[in-house]
């Protein structure tokens, strides 16, 4: 049994370490979202794994420095950290007004380029903008190398445990993971067994997300080795600072993610099928129009100069999966394909499906193809899963693993089960396959009523369930009209996988929590973006 | 009687089509591997009104051709023939091949679920302390409570419709044996392929079922001919059930019907 963690202060990438008391103490008259809630010490009102930020409070820098009221805030935070400084240095002094103004511009921006986001179950905003920040979120390069080290021993372990798991199952002979974690798992795709991918790569692209609870402290909570989305938001997040605030990129060295389209298309080529002939010819796959994330889909296959197919664009002929082009049919070699497993062919998988192609997964497993990411994936990226990855780590690397992994019970345990069911109040309890924050508690912010039915759903099938400590997540200021104010943040940074080696992009995608105290950064339940710096040495 | 046996096959499945078909894609399973019982002398796959596209194993190492209907076509005509020489090893058929784990086989699938009338199959086998026992008798009980009778199913059929109706053809038999072998806990897994009969003349291949015998390893039942398979029977695919070792499957387009006519010829040498 993992005991569980209670944190109860919150680590500011920007301030430093604030101390559990005076951070309430600190908040200023006219906390810009208004009045603080609850006691000192009340639980948190925000969500996800984690504490309180308990009260809002408007951070130093621009709102002391341009009311000359040097608040109590600066009592709470340790002081300006390192990254920041360049930064704070340059929003000292900015003129409030002027930000706002782009800030405003930054929307427009958006608005403009068409980024957007389909809500699943809101009619009335089915295509939403996401909220974009312009505080930059900071990591020193040292942060970041310890971060990279540790999120390419996670992938390589992840291709490794997927390749056993379609395999041998070594991991299971040895007792290191209960064969019915393999055998009750839906994200399990018996047509896989056997199956070689070219280049050996199954995850050619994966997100990895990523809390920190402190100065050295990282935690990652999920692995995303299906289709990892946001990374159109990172590109333009970088390329509207870029836009907006050219000098800021003068005054510091901060290391580019624009590559990234051009290092997925090289990466994507590199695990070309042996079928292929001359230069690979890449194609992204899209479910189409209504697909939440149809924007990125049309985005990077722009970015990357290659076609945008649907399903009914493409058939099997010749030995090969070809795409319908102004000039016949043409064979692809490597399918980035942003269509679930279940409905990428019709003939092997889901009958019904008609976003994908049939005969595709017979094709593949001749070698006419490269599937991106391969099918059964989902295998590795399991929330039960998840609970083994320190052990999957140091069964497949031989070295300790770099990045902490939650604490999390899983339910189907006894012994768990009945603590979970004890700690509701405190826990945050996620379906094994959920995504996107749907169908998760967060006990802390979930009244009693709330807690009751989850008890009951948990109850009727807890298997399904992992849980987990709430965590202290950091904050990283946004940009309110009072000022900067603290909101809690996670990232996660995009790792390209091919035969030829890892290549992660420096940063990634930090989500943020726009509703004060919140701790969900799901985009689908208003969580907003930032763009994330990584400093060169 | 001796232990090996030359046999001779050849299998032609035709379909006819009343309209023209615009497209189509049919996985054929229909290539036998060689073992260590079972060599394969010769074999060849022709294809008429249709192309073989591509060649792969699939998870339970079969091999696999997917095959295209040309577009337009009013029949498609797939013949294998070859020559196979087969060891009689009791029905033992031994190791797992491949990496398909045996819980896998344990899984009910919607063909294989077994429900009320399965379920009082089994109960009526004895408890014998040895599986073996157990299956040979489950394998009688299926051959008593499900008459072979053709012309009366049809391919949709799931174990439970044929123990409950009371009869079958050789596929449901073998369904039936898998439904009950898993609700005993025990892994079992449906086979395609050819048995040396009387009449070499016949109207469909044969179907059949093995059981997971911890010793022995995968052992052969046939339940429509109440024996465990010998050097008459030639295995061509395996699956967790007749959608995974179907001879041939695919999809196609045009609302036309269709007439699919199966001779096979199974021969001594």
């Amino acid at each position: 049994m993992i005991a569980p963690m209670r944190m109860t202060t919150t680590f500011d990438e920007m301030w430093g370490r604030g101390t559990g008391q005076s951070q309430d103490a600190a908040v200023p008259n006219g906390s810009p979202d208004g009045p603080p809630e609850g006691p000192p010490e009340a639980p948190p009102e925000g969500s996800v794994n984690g504490t309180p930020h308990g009260a809002d409070s408007v951070l130093p820098g621009i709102q002391a420095a341009r009311s000359g009221r040097m608040t109590q805030a600066q009592v709470m935070y340790q002081g300006l950290r390192p990254p920041y400084a360049a930064f704070d240095d340059w929003l000292t002094g900015e003129n409030p007004a002027r930000l706002l103004r782009k800030q405003h511009e930054a929307e427009e921006v958006f608005r403009l380029t068409g980024i957007t986001f389909n809500v699943y179950g809101r009619a009335e905003a089915a295509e939403r903008l996401i909220p974009f920040d312009i505080i930059p979120r900071i990591l020193s390069a040292r942060e970041w190398a310890r971060l990279a080290r540790g999120i390419e021993q996670r992938v390589r372990a992840i291709n490794a445990f997927l390749h056993d798991i379609y395999h041998r199952q070594e991991i299971v002979r040895a007792g290191r993971l209960p064969a019915e974690m393999i055998a009750r798992n839906a994200a399990f795709l018996p047509q896989m067994i056997g199956v070689e991918p070219p280049g050996g790569v199954y995850t050619h692209i994966v997100g990895i997300d990523l809390v920190r609870t402190g100065e050295d402290e990282f935690f990652v909570l999920e692995d995303n080795a299906r289709t990892p989305s946001g990374v159109s938001y990172m590109l333009e997040n970088r390329e509207t600072m870029l836009q907006m605030f050219p000098e800021l990129f003068a005054r510091n060295r901060v290391r580019p993610v624009s590559n990234y389209p051009l290092n997925l298309r090289r990466s994507l080529a590199a695990c070309a099928p042996r079928a292929t002939k001359g230069d690979p010819v890449v194609a992204v796959l899209t479910p189409g129009l209504y697909n939440s994330a149809y924007y990125e889909h049309s985005f990077l296959a722009d970015k990357m100069g290659v076609e945008l197919v649907e399903g009914h664009d493409l058939r099997v002929m010749d030995g090969r999966v070809a795409m319908r082009t102004t000039q016949g049919y043409k064979p692809i070699d490597v399918l980035y394909r942003r269509v679930d497993d279940d409905f990428l062919d019709p003939l092997n998988f889901n009958a019904d499906s008609g976003l994908g192609v049939p005969g595709l997964f017979d094709i593949y497993r001749a070698g006419g193809i490269t599937i991106a990411n391969a099918p059964g994936t989902g295998i590795a990226d399991d929330k039960a899963i998840y609970s083994y990855m320190p052990d999957i780590v140091r069964f497949y690397t031989g070295e300790a693993p770099i990045l902490q992994n939650v604490p999390t019970w899983r339910c189907n345990d006894p012994s768990a089960l009945s603590y979970v069911l004890d700690n509701l109040h405190d826990l945050v309890v996620k379906e094994v396959h959920g995504s996107g924050g749907y169908g998760m508690l967060v006990g802390p912010t979930s009244n009693k009523k709330e807690i009751a039915a989850f008890r009951d759903k948990l109850l009727a099938n807890p298997a399904n369930y992992i849980a987990q400590p709430t965590l202290a997540l950091s904050t990283v200021p946004i940009f309110t009209r009072a000022g900067l104010a603290p909101r809690h943040v996670d990232l996660r940074p995009y790792v390209l996988v091919s035969p030829d080696g890892v290549t992660i992009t420096p940063g990634g995608l930090t989500r943020v929590a726009l509703k004060k105290g919140s701790l969900v950064v799901n985009s689908s339940q208003g969580g907003g973006t930032k763009d994330t710096w990584v400093l060169e040495e | 009687m001796t232990d090996h046996l030359r046999l001779r096959v050849r299998h032609v499945t035709t379909y006819d089509y009343d309209a023209p078909v615009p497209w189509g894609l049919q996985q054929v399973r229909l290539r036998p591997c060689s073992h260590r019982w079972q060599r394969v002398l010769s074999w060849s796959l022709t294809v008429e009104g249709g192309r073989r596209e591509a060649a792969f194993e699939d998870q339970h190492r079969n091999a696999v051709d997917l095959v295209s209907l040309d577009p337009g076509t009013t029949r498609l005509a797939i013949a294998v023939e070859g020559e196979v020489e087969v060891a009689d090893t009791a029905g033992i058929v031994g190791p797992q091949s491949g990496f398909g784990p045996l819980w896998l086989f344990q899984r009910p699938t919607p063909r294989t679920t077994a429900g009320p009338a399965c379920a009082r199959l089994v109960e009526s086998i004895a408890r014998e302390p040895s599986p073996l026992h157990r299956l040979h008798d489950l394998s009688a009980a299926i051959s008593d409570a499900v008459r072979y009778e053709t012309g009366v199913t049809h391919v949709g059929w799931t174990a439970e419709d044929a123990v409950a109706a009371g009869h079958g053809v050789c596929q449901d038999q073998a369904h039936a044996f898998i439904a009950c072998a898993r609700a005993m806990g025990i892994p079992a897994r449906y086979v395609s392929g050819y048995l040396l009969m009387e009449q070499e003349a016949q109207d469909a291949a044969h179907a059949w079922a093995e059981a997971w015998v911890p010793d022995l390893g995968w052992v052969g039942f046939d339940a429509a001919n109440r024996i465990s398979p010998d050097h008459r029977y030639v295995r061509v695919a395996t699956g967790l059930d007749y959608g995974e070792a179907a001879p041939v499957s695919g999809a196609r387009t045009g609302t036309g019907a269709e007439r699919l006519t199966v001779a096979v010829e199974v021969r001594a040498q």
